[in-house]
């Protein structure tokens, strides 16, 4: 019987290690602080505001978004993006037009103008932050993995 | 007609106010009266100016709750409000042109407004709100008359470096702005308070 409590007492001490070793590894999004400690905010992060097309990773990727899009109303009064990237606008402000797809409603019927399912546009567009990620990206593009020695290296992730 | 003109002389020469006001004075010096009426012209411009200055100010724009409810709340989250270099466009700097003859014809125009605070037009969110449409419109047809002139007090174009912006802002001020094609509230709507429904606004859909 004590043998019995001492083989099981020995048998998790692995256990235990490696949750010890694994909660170490795990990413700390509130960083090195135990959760007992109010810590200050970390500083907001700088968007890119570049205006250079962001190539997407997979071709049905929402585009991200290569501007500021600090104020823009998207409520249900006004769409300031729509100002540019509806296709009447598009000469004007030399916008890429919102996707064929947001003109149809979710059977494929085309319709005269965005489709309200397609209304909120930063439910899928977001900009993007040079923020350093807290966790490293392994994300590998489909044609690295069927031509890797045709690809060249990304720049950024 | 010229008999009524006559009449009409005859009445003001013979209206009493008016002939002592003619009169030349019996008690009171040249000087007195030369010199005094220098010194209350004085005063009183001072005084005008004091309260007329006291009126263009963010302080007094939100004692009343209709201003401090609704636009000056929404103004809040702006860039006109808070930024990285703390200087701050307040209500008139926006609102009143700065030009001596327009400030006192929109002060003029501004006493529709007491009009307005005294009898609740917009009293409440909801009053606000269903008139936001025609407040914008009022205010959107002033700034495109006077092509932008309260933008143009702090952000010329003489003064707008292109390099320092980002590509597709100053292709768009080289497009439109600098050709006169378009002024600054054609394309900035809705920077410093909500929008109403843009629906028929050139340039939304």
């Amino acid at each position: 019987m004590r043998r019995g409590i001492f083989a099981c007492l020995v048998g998790i001490v692995p256990f235990l290690a490696a949750g010890a070793i694994f909660a170490q590894d795990a990413p700390r999004l509130r960083g090195p602080e135990p959760f007992t400690k109010e810590t200050p905010a970390p500083p907001m992060q700088r968007q890119v505001t570049n205006d250079v097309r962001v190539r997407r990773n997979y071709p049905d990727q929402p585009p991200v978004i290569p501007h500021s899009i600090e104020g823009y109303a998207v409520d249900l009064n006004a769409n300031k993006c729509m100002s540019c990237h509806a296709r009447k606008f598009t000469q004007e402000s030399q916008a890429p037009m919102i996707s064929i797809t947001h003109y149809q409603d979710r059977v494929g019927n085309t319709l005269g103008g965005l489709a309200p399912r397609r209304y909120v546009c930063v439910a899928c567009h977001v900009p993007q932050t040079d923020a350093k990620p807290l966790v490293e990206n392994i994300f590998t593009d489909m044609d690295a993995l069927a031509e890797p020695e045709r690809q060249p290296q990304r720049g950024r992730h | 007609m010229a008999a009524g003109i006559a009449r009409a002389w005859g009445w003001f020469r013979g209206n009493s106010l008016i002939r002592t006001a003619l009169k030349p004075p019996v008690y009171l010096s040249l000087a007195f009266l030369t010199l005094g009426g220098f010194v209350a012209g004085v005063a009183f411009w001072g005084a005008f100016n004091t309260a007329l200055e006291a009126t263009n100010t963010e302080q007094f724009c939100v004692s009343c709750h209709e201003m401090e409810a609704n636009v000056f709340e929404e103004l809040k989250g702006t860039i006109h409000f808070t930024n990285r270099s703390g200087v701050r466009a307040t209500c008139p700097d926006c609102h009143v042109p700065h030009n001596w003859t327009d400030k006192i014809a929109r002060k003029m125009q501004a006493s529709k407004e007491v009009w307005g605070h005294i009898f609740g037009s917009i009293d409440t969110r909801e009053k606000f709100l269903s008139m936001r449409k025609h407040l914008a419109e009022r205010e959107w047809e002033r700034m495109k008359a006077n092509d932008s002139l309260e933008c143009r007090n702090c952000h010329s174009s003489e003064s707008m470096d292109l390099t320092k912006q980002n590509p597709r802002a100053a292709s768009a001020h080289e497009r439109f702005l600098f050709t006169s094609e378009k002024t600054c509230i054609d394309c900035h709507k809705g920077i410093a308070h909500r929008l109403p429904n843009m629906s028929g606004v050139p340039g939304w859909q």
